[in-house]
């Protein structure tokens, strides 16, 4: 069944499923690696079938060693290959951080130029599925914080299919954070690639009172907060940034000059964090455009609880987001709110 | 290997039941989404955390993974608590705070309930570091699947609670697979014992479904410990009979070979050998299912009783509260 019969609509983990399918197909230099990405069929069954079409040897299951695969993936991509490894979700990845921040990330700069790493690490992030603590984390942004990684982070469906296949021409390492509630998600699916690039962020929604600034999953929220915001007479533009590294300061700039005013809306945890270098960069660039103070919705700084009411609310969500940008509307932020 | 007496056999019986059964009923509570989130089950491996357990002290600590229900309860956390926890309740033993991978209770010193693959066991190694630091006897069994043997976590702790001469009962649950992975899929070496020697401490192998060799084996090694020996590693063969959690489609191994391994139910072995001894009636199963059912049945009265936490408290628990000294802003204001 090609996974495009359904008038061109794909859930998250069809799309990026197809997307590999058509580059492995495309490429035999392509190759998936990571644990359970085989018999499996992938622990959020992305991978599912993949191994029956390209065997064991192209869909290769690794043991739990996540330092070990990653830094493998490294080394064949170097060798001439064009790896996607598979790490399960970003909470394991940190038992992978030194291959990929001290070797992915830095061997091209550190050889003078004469080693590059052509490697393409996808893995799940985020929260809002009460996995607790060691299961949810949102460090796409965190990620984004290296040099030498470009860091990606789909928040349509659409991205998901048509993503994959630039980060493989790049000839440095791309990470792709796959937002697990859009695994499920479904979307329109271009029957071409769009052949858009990979570091443009897009404008989703249109607007001129408001500019919700977001990647991967808030995006579907921001939007829905956009929706009812509308109803309540603010005009909010989305800006789906697609690309945290680099970060496509044009685009942000260009929406706050119409709108003048800005919320960044992340999952990921507000201190030293990327909403603070998005508003940062705002203030930097656009600061004369400003009518209002740049808010923030972010996740609770807390490690993410079971409980669903209080997961929930530790998270952001379309009323947060509708308050924020209620509150910058009249000059204001959350914070001011409750000083 | 000497048989146990008449009196801890039916006791350890009945602790196995009940894992088992809480394990069931945890099982259907999910499906009524009373228990939300990974839900990893221990049915089929009830013997290892039963055996070890119980030739514990009170005072020794347990470290577990994600699989570890039935390692609470036998370590002494209530039934109550753990439910409790599963439904994300303040009466939980984490609060409510961890769920089903993360319960913790340091009266009992349980500590966790953790969710990554081999993360628990340089904690171990820290806990045992600490006894020796202090010149006391306790030991802290720590417990981990095979899978965990192919990360660098595993051979750092080994090596370091080697080389240092750590307390440390090393409980390995070889349930053959890691999720989908099959031992010799992740395993270059699957003699598991023998790699574990390489660290240069003693490593051996036994039947995780014999609750009695379970038990002997852990006597043994905690003999050693305590004589001040450093750690040892076993290695419990063994087999889950259900799923690895609620959402695994089981596509990576057949029916015949989980119906083969029922064979070697645990419970089972330990009854029929009972059975065999004129220890217990044939049909004396039933009464021990009614008997934990119904402790059981409290522990979820229990739960679905205890509130949920406000959200007003939803920022806590990320620091020691310390209400005697001022925080900096109370000073400097
Ligand atoms: C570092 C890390 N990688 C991957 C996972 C996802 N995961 C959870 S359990 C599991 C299998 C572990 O198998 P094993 O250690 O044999 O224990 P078992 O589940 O069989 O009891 C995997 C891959 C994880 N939790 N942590």
């Amino acid at each position: 069944m090609s996974a495009t019969d359904n008038n061109g609509q794909m859930t998250g983990r069809e799309a990026m499923r197809e997307a590999m399918r058509q580059a492995m197909l495309a490429d035999d230099r392509v190759f998936l690696m990571g644990e359970d990405v085989g018999r499996y069929g992938g622990c959020f069954a992305v991978s599912a079938g993949m191994l029956d079409e390209f065997g064991p040897d192209r869909v290769r299951d690794t043991p739990l060693s996540e330092s070990a695969f990653v830094g493998a993936g490294i080394g064949a991509a170097i060798g001439g290959m064009r790896p996607i490894v598979e790490i399960m979700t970003v909470n394991f990845s940190l038992l992978a951080l030194d291959q990929i921040m001290n070797n992915a990330a830095t061997l091209r700069h550190m050889s003078g130029g004469q080693v590059g790493v052509p490697l393409v690490i996808r893995m799940t992030t985020g929260g809002g599925r009460q996995l607790a603590a060691q299961h949810s984390h949102s460090l796409d942004g965190w990620y984004g914080h290296i040099p030498g990684l470009k860091i990606v982070a789909p928040g349509t469906i659409d991205d998901f299919r048509w993503m994959l296949g630039p980060a493989l021409d790049d000839p440095d390492p791309v990470i792709i954070f796959e937002n697990g509630g859009l695994y499920g998600a479904s979307g329109e699916v271009s029957e071409t690639d769009p052949g858009l690039p990979l570091d443009r962020a897009i404008v989703r929604r249109s607007g001129h009172d408001i500019s919700l600034i977001t990647f991967g999953g808030t995006l579907p929220t921001c939007l829905d907060a956009a929706q009812e915001l509308a109803t309540q007479g603010v005009e909010a533009e989305v800006v789906d940034l697609r690309s945290l590294r680099p970060l496509d300061d044009t685009t942000i700039m260009s929406s706050i000059a119409r709108t003048h005013r800005a919320i960044v809306v992340d999952e990921g945890w507000k201190s030293v964090g990327i909403s603070g270098e998005i508003a940062t960069r705002i203030m930097e660039q656009a600061f004369y455009e400003l009518d209002a103070p740049v808010g923030r919705v972010c996740t609770a700084e807390i490690p993410l609880p079971y409980p669903r009411h209080l997961e929930l609310a530790a998270m952001p969500s379309v009323d947060r987001i509708v308050a924020a940008a209620q509150l910058a509307m009249q000059g204001r932020t959350p914070e001011m709110a409750v000083a | 290997m000497n048989d146990l007496d008449t009196t801890t056999r039916a006791e350890m019986l009945r602790d196995m039941v009940f894992v088992r059964r809480f394990e069931e009923r945890c099982a259907q509570l999910y499906q009524q989404t009373k228990i939300r989130g990974f839900l990893h089950l221990y049915v089929g491996e009830e013997a290892i955390a039963t055996g070890v357990c119980h030739r514990l002290r009170p005072d020794d600590a347990v470290v577990a993974t994600y699989r570890e229900h039935g390692h609470a309860l036998m370590k002494g956390v209530s039934a109550e608590s753990v439910m409790a926890e599963m439904f994300g309740r303040v009466d939980g033993c984490s609060g409510g705070r961890g769920g089903s991978m993360h319960l913790f209770d340091a009266e009992h010193r349980f500590y966790g309930g953790n969710a990554i693959v081999a993360g628990g066991l340089p904690v171990a190694v820290g806990l045992a570091l600490a006894e020796k630091l202090a010149g006391r006897d306790r030991v802290t069994a720590c417990f981990f699947g095979e899978g965990a043997m192919a990360e660098g976590e595993f051979h750092e702790s080994m090596n370091l609670a080697a080389l240092w001469d750590l307390p440390v009962l090393f409980c390995c649950e070889n349930n053959r697979y890691a999720m989908g992975t099959a031992l010799a899929r992740s395993e270059a070496q699957t003699d598991l014992a023998l790699r574990a020697s390489g660290y240069g401490m003693p490593a051996w192998s036994v039947d995780g479904m014999d609750l009695e060799a379970v038990v002997d084996s852990t006597e043994r090694a905690l003999t050693a410990i305590r004589a001040g020996g450093g750690p040892v590693f076993v290695e419990f063969q063994t087999y889950r009979f259900r799923a690895h959690s609620m959402y695994d489609p089981e596509l990576y191994r057949d029916k015949g070979e989980v119906t083969e391994w029922r064979e070697h139910d645990p419970i089972h072995m330990l009854f029929d050998r009972m059975v065999a001894d004129g220890q217990i009636e044939a049909d004396g199963l039933a009464a021990i299912e009614q008997e934990v059912d119904a402790r059981i049945e409290l522990a979820v009265v229990y739960a679905d009783a205890s509130p949920i936490e406000d959200i007003a408290t939803l920022e806590r628990h990320l620091y020691a509260p310390n209400p005697e000294s001022p925080t900096l802003q109370e000073v400097t204001s």
